[in-house]
């Protein structure tokens, strides 16, 4: 096995009683990668953060921390992870100090580097202000940075996150991202979110899972492409007849939007926007805007996931 | 070492709130009140008593009723002591950071009934402090006294080892707090049912069970080591079932 890859997951399957949360669940991710993971309420996402971070035992299936089995030798496997549940894990009577020492003491951090360990940590999520303060009396978007404090704390070669940007402000919110990217450097990250700008901004790759199974595996570069919507949206001031489009190079099919304004369906690989813009100024047709449409990840999010239900209804 | 760094924390837990100092204060002014009112007693006696041919010692007045006193009033205070152990954790949902942690199950678990016991040895040293002032005016039966000291550790070790297995059941403390209280109290009791059908002569299953047939025994300064293996099994068996209860939380919801 490649010595990179961080996080092994294989064939995850997780059941409550009947009901199948997770089904069949395999990827990987490599060292210096964020992955996004996303999907609708219930799809299986705490599950499967819960399974991975040991919190959960899975009905089948197994999870390798840097090499080594989460089921058999979970003190070794847990000591390479950092989570930070839906819920940040704080003792609301602690001050942001003496949470943070206990974290690192549990994490098996030798006495004498405790302190600079609690030091680094309070500094890379902006807490270094607040350390005697209670973690009760802060706001949730402090008690969230405490959270993700806790789970970096002993330098883990995983990191999983489950919506840590959840009741944050617009700027905490940036400085969390630029934090997730700082961590990937070194780290691994699994970042569940349904916020998709947040994937877009901050991960390298995305997994999409629906019913517990997962209906989308791409790189961002990859899903980027997937968004170019082979469509062209053309708008000229004095309109030809629809054929007329139709029969320029490349295009496949012309859709009227308005007056004046077309959607140029096209194959992804031969863009016709050169011979439109030719054939515009030749004909004299006024070209006004010529623009390539993106599909948003949410569109391939609302896709996918709703392909899904129409299949179960069917 | 991982055991240490928990007990400490539910240490320091529990005197941030008030709920601790406020058990102290009000176990130890209940328990003066009751040596004082022995005391005065035995005072009122000691003409009599002086001329008895094998007097009663101060340990046999004073200590043992204090004692069987405690031993009634923390069957009371040890719920509410252990009921928030595992229980608030889950209320508050801090236990993923426990799960997630290096650490194994057993070690959360002795780590919180380590915490818990040092607590309950604080004020088990206080109320010592009380018949050990009679030293200063007079001599006490020391090997009496250590022999319901121990007793009463046990038992309050054994209170704490079910309280905690029962917290972990829930995620009310109140709940926690009310069903260790009547387990402990039922646990109490049950040799009345045993006394009952025990004609023989031998004690009956039933007796054997109750935690109050073995304190009697160690506050009278009889030593028995049987008493101790059942304090040690009450011990060990609840412990055992609080890992695996803790441990069944990662295998079913």
């Amino acid at each position: 096995m490649d010595t990179d890859t961080l996080i092994d997951v294989q064939h995850l399957t997780r059941y409550y009683g009947t009901h199948r949360a997770v089904h069949d669940l395999s990827f990987q991710v490599r060292r210096g990668e964020v992955l996004g993971f996303l999907g609708p309420n219930g799809a299986g996402k705490s599950t499967t953060m819960q399974m991975i971070t040991g919190n959960l035992a899975p009905s089948e299936g197994r999870v390798l921390i840097n090499g080594v089995d989460l089921l058999d030798e979970p003190l070794r496997a847990k000591a390479g992870l950092g989570y930070l549940p839906e819920q940040p894990p704080v003792y609301r009577e602690l001050t942001v100090d003496e949470y943070l020492t206990y974290c690192a003491r549990l994490n098996r951090i030798p006495g004498p580097r405790v302190r600079a360990a609690v030091a680094t940590a309070r500094e890379r999520c902006g807490l270094a202000d607040v350390g005697s303060r209670l973690i009760g009396n802060l706001s949730k978007g402090y008690q969230q940075r405490v959270g993700i404090a806790q789970a970096i704390i002993h330098a883990p070669a995983v990191v999983i996150l489950d919506e840590p940007t959840v009741g944050l402000d617009p700027i905490q919110i940036r400085e969390i991202r630029s934090l997730i990217r700082e961590l990937s450097a070194e780290h691994s990250v699994i970042l569940s979110t349904h916020i998709l700008p947040e994937v877009q901004a901050t991960c390298d790759r995305v997994q999409i899972i629906n019913k517990g199974e997962l209906v989308l595996a791409d790189s961002i570069d990859g899903l980027t492409r997937r968004m170019q919507h082979a469509a062209l949206r053309v708008v000229l001031r004095f309109p030809p007849a629809v054929d007329r489009l139709h029969a320029i190079d490349g295009v496949q099919e012309v859709e009227l939007l308005e007056e004046g304004r077309f959607r140029l369906h096209h194959a992804p690989e031969l863009n016709p926007a050169e011979a439109v813009a030719a054939a515009a100024v030749q004909h004299g047709w006024g070209l006004l805007e010529l623009t390539p449409e993106h599909a948003s990840l949410e569109d391939i999010f609302v896709q996918l996931t709703r392909n899904d239900v129409a299949e179960e209804a069917a | 070492m991982m055991i240490g760094h928990i007990a400490m924390r539910e240490l320091r837990t529990m005197f941030l709130s008030p709920l601790a100092w406020s058990i102290l204060a009000v176990v130890q002014f209940i328990l003066a009140w009751l040596f004082l009112s022995q005391l005065d007693q035995y005072i009122r006696l000691q003409p009599q008593i002086a001329l008895m041919q094998s007097p009663p010692g101060l340990a046999e007045v004073i200590v043992a009723p204090l004692f069987g006193s405690a031993g009634i009033v923390m069957l009371l205070v040890v719920p509410l002591i252990t009921m928030r152990l595992i229980s608030d954790e889950r209320r508050a949902r801090t236990l993923p950071l426990l799960f997630s942690a290096p650490v194994s199950m057993s070690e959360i678990i002795l780590g919180k009934y380590l915490g818990v016991m040092a607590f309950l040895s604080l004020m088990l040293g206080l109320i010592a402090l009380m018949p050990l002032s009679l030293l200063l005016a007079g001599s006490l039966d020391l090997g009496q006294f250590a022999s319901a000291l121990l007793g009463l550790f046990l038992m309050l070790a054994a209170f704490a080892a079910l309280g905690l297995y029962i917290s972990t059941l829930t995620a009310q403390p109140t709940v926690a707090a009310v069903a260790s209280f009547g387990a402990l109290l039922l646990l109490w009791v049950i040799n009345l049912a045993g006394n009952a059908v025990d004609d023989s002569g031998s004690r009956g299953i039933f007796a054997w069970l109750s935690l109050q047939q073995h304190y009697e025994a160690l506050l009278r300064g009889i030593f028995d080591s049987s008493d101790l293996v059942y304090y040690l099994l009450f011990i060990v068996v609840f412990l055992v079932f609080a890992v695996r209860r803790l441990d069944a939380d990662r295998l079913q919801h």
